[in-house]
């Protein structure tokens, strides 16, 4: 085990309780809504904040241990971290942002600046190393930031929302490289996101935590596929469906076809939400490229939204106002019609 | 998505006059004294008055020590505005507090309190002078001291704010890379905060510079050594008026070059922002 922490933090009216083990090479995601608790764990892990109580073992070294009044302060241990907003320093070049790591370990500056510049060509930014962060894409400085947390190769690599802050098409990109680069990561990666998407496609493992607590742990597919409560399967509702990559278009292995937005190629999976599903009575005007005639096998109501089950050709899962359930008079048994955009559908390699 | 539609204030330029006749008076109030002092300037023998050894003499003593006192106030007041805005000590209310009474004391009683501190028969004035023999009183040190004492707190409250407006998770980030909290203040919290350090030293040097009560309560009025410019100001004004005025020019023209310096952060677009 890389990883191994055991954390009680108390904050305000919420105690945060979460154990977690993280093996060499391993992902894992910690997935929920805000103030769950998630950035406090990393918080704590990262050295940031003291927990109450617990401890954080890495390669069998105490960074923590509140019992024995252990708790190595954040520079003293090895990590690296990615933010939300990337916190690259606005008043040094990209190349500087991603040696700065390597120069507080001691490194001299050409040699630090010579493994920068390559980190930065491994995230495909040989050309931009000169630029600052404000003169960098938003996709280009979380990269950036992800070369900066990697290259003084750290045994743990925290991710807090790291895609959160990117437009749609960006997300995609640069989830698909992160995924590439966690694959090459020999050491433990936290990863913390409230979108299901992200965990899914980036993690070996998820942790779902609700206040402050884990309601639920397993691989993605088991989580998505096997949600065991109404809150996750809220959050994680999502329609995996496995497929092969064609360009634009994805031939699913249970037949039919997805057009998606970002070109894959191979076997991927495609991720819907259920709330990027809608529904129709009758075959829609106009000609969205994702129409399929289905079945409603199901609907459980959930507050304002009614989530509907739905059979044929693409299983699917839609979330519809409790409005539109109603203006449209369903019923298990009825007849619709589904559509997604290409735009919102996620697809990453299997 | 449709996003709030801004709201747009209608500028039809109407003041209600219960407001643009104090205003109008105000203003005139201000700018008229200014106004005055250059209307009754000899401009005719300003070059030879300009080049009089008191006036060059006064002026550099001004200017060198406001600049001394200036270095002096960066170099302990940022730490403090640091210890302020940063560290989570106790009793950092009441630390403010005390670091800004300067800033609302009369300067004639700060120079009474250094003079009563650092005189030859101060609290440390007596040690220093029985273990060395120096006295600070009636010295350059003195002056610079003095305007120190009484420029530092708008140093360490601008660098204050300044510290307070950065997004001290930069900090974070630099402490997750392997920063200790001072390789952190030199290369990233410093950097991130120097335009708010640029504008705290103009003001701090601004103040050392006009510094009057303090100096000559402490530091006396010896030209050469302590007679600043606005000491020499109000020293000619008993005996020769027009070169009062002269160097009272001459202090307007600095003055107004500090707030062409500062213009950017505080009167343009900068400051509407901030």
């Amino acid at each position: 085990m890389s990883l191994a922490a055991s954390i009680t933090v108390r904050r305000g009216g919420v105690t945060i309780d979460l154990d977690l083990d993280v093996a060499d090479g391993e992902v894992l995601a910690v997935l929920g809504p805000n103030g769950a608790g998630k950035s406090t764990l990393l918080r704590v892990l990262a050295g940031l904040l003291s927990p109450d109580a617990g401890r954080v073992r890495v390669d069998g070294v105490d960074w923590d241990d509140a019992a024995a009044g252990v708790h190595l302060l954040a520079h003293e241990r090895a990590l690296g971290m990615v933010f939300q907003d990337n916190l690259l320093c606005p008043h040094l070049s990209a190349v500087d942002n991603v040696a700065f790591g390597l120069r507080t370990r001691g490194m001299r500056r050409a040699e630090a600046r010579d493994r920068a510049v390559g980190w930065l060509a491994r995230v495909g930014l040989d050309e931009l190393g000169d630029r600052r962060p404000g003169q960098l894409s938003g996709g280009q400085a979380q990269r950036t930031a992800l070369a900066r947390a990697l290259a003084p190769e750290p045994p743990l690599l925290l991710l807090d929302e790291p895609l959160s802050a990117l437009d749609a098409r960006t997300r995609l990109t640069v989830r698909a490289e992160l995924r590439r680069h966690l694959a090459e990561f020999p050491g433990s990666t936290v990863l913390v996101t409230h979108d299901p998407v992200d965990a899914m496609a980036l993690a070996d493992r998820v942790m779902v935590v609700e206040d402050g607590r884990v309601v639920q742990a397993g691989t993605p597919v088991e989580v998505a596929r096997r949600p065991r409560t109404d809150y996750v399967a809220r959050l994680v509702g999502l329609s995996l469906l496995p497929g092969t990559g064609e360009g634009t278009t994805v031939r699913l292995d249970g037949g039919g076809a997805v057009a998606v937005a970002e070109p894959a190629l191979g076997p991927v999976f495609v991720a819907v939400r259920p709330e990027s599903v809608a529904l129709y009575l009758a075959r829609p005007e106009g000609s969205p490229r994702n129409v399929w005639p289905a079945t409603l096998t199901g609907a459980t109501p959930h507050g304002a939204t009614v989530r509907c089950e739905l059979d044929g050709e693409v299983p699917l899962v839609a979330d519809v106002t409790a409005t539109a359930f109603a203006e449209l008079g369903l019923a298990p048994g009825s007849a619709v019609w589904a559509t997604v955009k290409a735009s919102e559908v996620a697809v990453y390699t299997r | 998505m449709t996003k709030p539609e801004r709201h747009r204030r209608v500028r039809d330029g109407g003041v209600p006059l219960p407001l643009l006749l104090p205003a109008a008076i105000g203003v005139v109030f201000l700018v008229l004294p200014l106004l005055g002092l250059v209307l009754r300037a000899p401009w005719s023998e300003l070059g030879a008055r300009l080049a009089a050894p008191e006036v060059g003499q006064a002026l550099r003593l001004s200017l060198v020590s406001a600049t001394l006192a200036t270095v002096a106030s960066l170099v302990l007041g940022v730490p403090i505005a640091w210890v302020l805005a940063r560290s989570r000590i106790r009793g950092r209310s009441v630390l403010r507090a005390l670091v800004t009474v300067p800033l609302v004391l009369p300067p004639v009683v700060g120079g009474v309190a250094l003079f009563l501190v650092l005189g030859r028969r101060g609290v440390v004035g007596q040690w220093l002078f029985e273990t060395t023999g120096f006295t600070i009183p009636f010295t350059t040190l003195a002056v610079v001291l003095a305007e120190t004492f009484v420029a530092m707190p708008f140093l360490v409250i601008s660098v204050e704010g300044a510290l307070r407006a950065a997004d001290a998770r930069f900090e974070d980030a630099a402490a997750t890379l392997g920063a200790d909290r001072w390789t952190t203040f030199r290369r990233v919290t410093l950097p991130l905060v120097a335009p708010g350090i640029a504008a705290g030293a103009v003001l701090c040097w601004a103040r050392a510079l006009g510094e009057f009560g303090a100096t000559i309560t402490f530091a006396g009025n010896f030209p050469g050594t302590t007679q600043t410019m606005p000491l020499a100001v109000y020293l000619a004004l008993q005996s020769d008026p027009e070169a009062a005025i002269v160097l009272s020019l001459i202090l307007l023209v600095v003055s107004l070059a500090t707030l062409l310096l500062l213009r950017d952060r505080w009167l343009g677009r900068a400051g509407a922002a901030a």
